[in-house]
């Protein structure tokens, strides 16, 4: 390899790439995204090919196997009932992905609305938006979930909504922050000369220019949802036995803590690993797409 | 000033009173016939229905409900359980000092750590020590309350045997539960007090600290950390209210009979007055908490004017 500076002819085009290029380039260099990005999507391969990675089924009971360690057979034990705990949490991330991805979109397609009317017409819509904001940050925490919870009954379907519910108020603030911000703009105030409807420019020439930071609040959110919805489903509220659920294995395992600590460690393992991945995420496109949010 | 906490005072009003609304229509949201609700399992027949109705005044326009309700509110009435036909003040009156002991240490425990790993974090910006501080924090940040708990009861409780792993009174049930509890809030806290820092580190007044030959710690303690602690004051409030909705997991853990246990157990039961009494009470001191802690920052920081 001979040792001379890289010049303009061996990257040819590179401006003809342009931005898309760029920022796919610097998301690869990005360390927080490499890490992240691969253990979430190794994560999402186990999950969607568990049938094929166990021989066993997630309700699947093998009576004479209660509460075995760990072994070669199963590799993170049986639980109290002789399933096999591999099994349930590789069938338990597909529900808990899922509550993290419709909680997120319920939250912030909701949210980011609410925003851009807030925002961008100011005034009446503005107060009555911005009141009713106020009224869901009453409500602290995983509160206002379990508030909804309360009403609606409790299922897993219901965990998504009162999650998402919940998070609406983030998403309207950052997006109703950066209409604002984007409205007086001057291709705004030509889009609006010309006559092209509101909702037109709300969402073809306002929606794309705020993307960055609703797509790393998104992220991070998912996390969030992921860790709030095994939380209901630990307290009772959400998935019911015998579904294959984090939070709930993790509420099951709590009986046999004393004598089959591996119950509740796998588990609560997966959750920790699902969620960190999806933080590093989170974090490493903050750090590139948007780095005024950063904390 | 005066303007900016009148406007603030006067913008709670129309919350509160939302509040009220939202918590008063819980009951009447829920599908079903609220009377059914109350009966439970217990088998309806239209009689029973009817007289449960009168009894509890469902009959009545939801109006004239409402403010029963709230006049009652007002007096400290916010009615009786369901299930245990134990006035609901009485049981939050009962639960709450336990709570209130566990979000006290916790939020001490949760500034303590975050704090401290924010400053270090920040004086050794772009170190290894900076990096293993992140880390700790973000891990603190990804550790569900429920998991971390669960760890910690079966380290100290099972298998050393140092500390009991459930119940209350005494310091050594609150120890596992408030750490617990304080891990999320130290490590986001953690986070906010580096870049709060580093931000700081970055002004021009600092630098001219550092050219007239002030000494670092000089610079630390009163240059940068006074400025550095102010936008902290402001996750404060955030951080009580994630303490309070973390309670909920926490005290069903380790079989603390605070106001977060009660709350999952009424929710869980469908004891409706006991949800509402709760939800009311939560919401308007977490808002009251949250106005406190805008007006001590305006007072704290007066570059802030929100006029």
């Amino acid at each position: 390899m001979t040792n001379r500076l890289a010049t303009n002819e061996d990257i040819p085009n590179l401006k003809e790439q342009g931005r898309a290029y760029k920022l796919f380039r610097r998301i690869l260099r990005s360390r927080n995204v490499t890490i992240g990005g691969f253990v979430l999507i190794v994560i999402v391969l186990l999950v969607t090919i568990a049938p094929s990675i166990t021989p066993y089924g997630p309700t699947e009971q093998l009576r004479r196997n209660r509460l075995e360690a760990p072994s070669a057979q199963h590799l993170f034990g049986t639980d109290n009932l002789g399933r096999d705990i591999l099994t349930r949490v590789l069938y338990g991330g597909r529900v808990s992905l899922q509550v993290g991805l419709f909680s997120v979109a319920i939250g912030a397609t909701t949210g980011t609305i609410l925003g851009l009317i807030s925002g961008y017409y100011g005034r009446w819509a503005d107060i009555i938006i911005m009141r009713l904001i106020d009224v869901m940050l009453a409500f602290p925490g995983i509160l206002l979930a379990l508030a909804i919870i309360a009403v609606l009954g409790r299922d897993l379907q219901n965990v998504m909504i009162a999650v998402g519910v919940s998070s609406i108020p983030v998403y309207t603030r950052i997006v109703r922050g950066s209409t604002l911000s984007i409205r007086e703009f001057d291709y705004v105030l030509a889009a609006k000369a010309l006559g092209i409807p509101d909702y037109r420019i709300l969402f073809f020439h306002i929606l794309p220019n705020i993307m960055a930071p609703i797509i790393v609040v998104s992220t991070n959110g998912i996390a969030g949802a992921i860790i709030a919805g095994a939380a209901l489903s630990f307290l009772g509220l959400g998935a019911q036995p015998p579904d294959p659920e984090w939070g709930l294995m993790l509420a099951q395992g709590r009986e046999y803590i004393r004598v089959a600590a591996w119950v509740t460690t796998f588990p609560g393992l997966a959750i920790m690993i699902t969620v960190l991945a999806i933080n590093l995420l989170g974090d490493g496109l903050r750090d590139i797409l948007d780095p005024r949010l950063r904390i | 000033m005066t303007r900016y906490l009148t406007q603030r005072l006067l913008q709670t009003i129309p919350t509160v009173l939302l509040v009220t609304i939202l918590v008063f229509l819980m009951l009447h949201l829920t599908p079903g016939d609220p009377a059914e609700v109350f009966l439970g399992d217990q088998r309806s027949t239209p009689e029973l229905l009817e007289n449960v109705r009168e009894t509890l005044g469902l009959n009545r326009p939801l109006h004239v409900q409402y403010l029963d309700y709230m006049a009652n509110a007002l007096q400290g009435d916010l009615g009786r359980s369901f299930r245990t036909n134990v006035p609901v003040v009485a049981q939050i009156e009962n639960r709450l000092p336990w709570t209130l002991e566990l979000a006290v240490t916790a939020m001490g425990i949760a500034m303590i750590l975050g704090f401290g790993l924010g400053i270090i974090a920040a004086l050794n910006h772009n170190t290894l020590i900076d990096t293993a501080t992140m880390t700790i924090a973000l891990i603190g940040i990804s550790m569900p309350v429920y998991w971390s708990s669960l760890l910690l009861i079966i380290l100290f409780a099972v298998n050393l045997n140092w500390l009991p792993a459930i119940g209350q009174g005494g310091i050594d049930r609150l120890i596992m539960p408030a750490f617990a509890l304080a891990s999320v809030s130290a490590g986001s806290l953690a986070r906010m007090v580096r870049s709060s820092m580093l931000e700081v580190l970055n002004q021009e007044y600092v630098l001219t600290a550092r050219s007239k030959g002030l000494s670092e710690r000089v610079i630390i303690m009163r240059h940068t950390l006074r400025n550095a602690l102010i936008p902290v004051i402001t996750i404060l409030g955030l951080m009580f209210g994630g303490l309070l909705g973390g309670a909920v997991i926490t005290e069903t853990i380790f079989a603390r009979l605070g106001i977060g246990q009660l709350y999952v157990e009424a929710v869980l039961q469908k004891d409706f007055p006991l949800v509402q009494g709760m939800t009311l009470f939560i919401a308007l001191t977490y808002v009251l908490v949250n106005l406190f802690i805008d007006i001590i920052y305006v007072i704290v920081d007066p570059r802030i004017r929100y006029d």
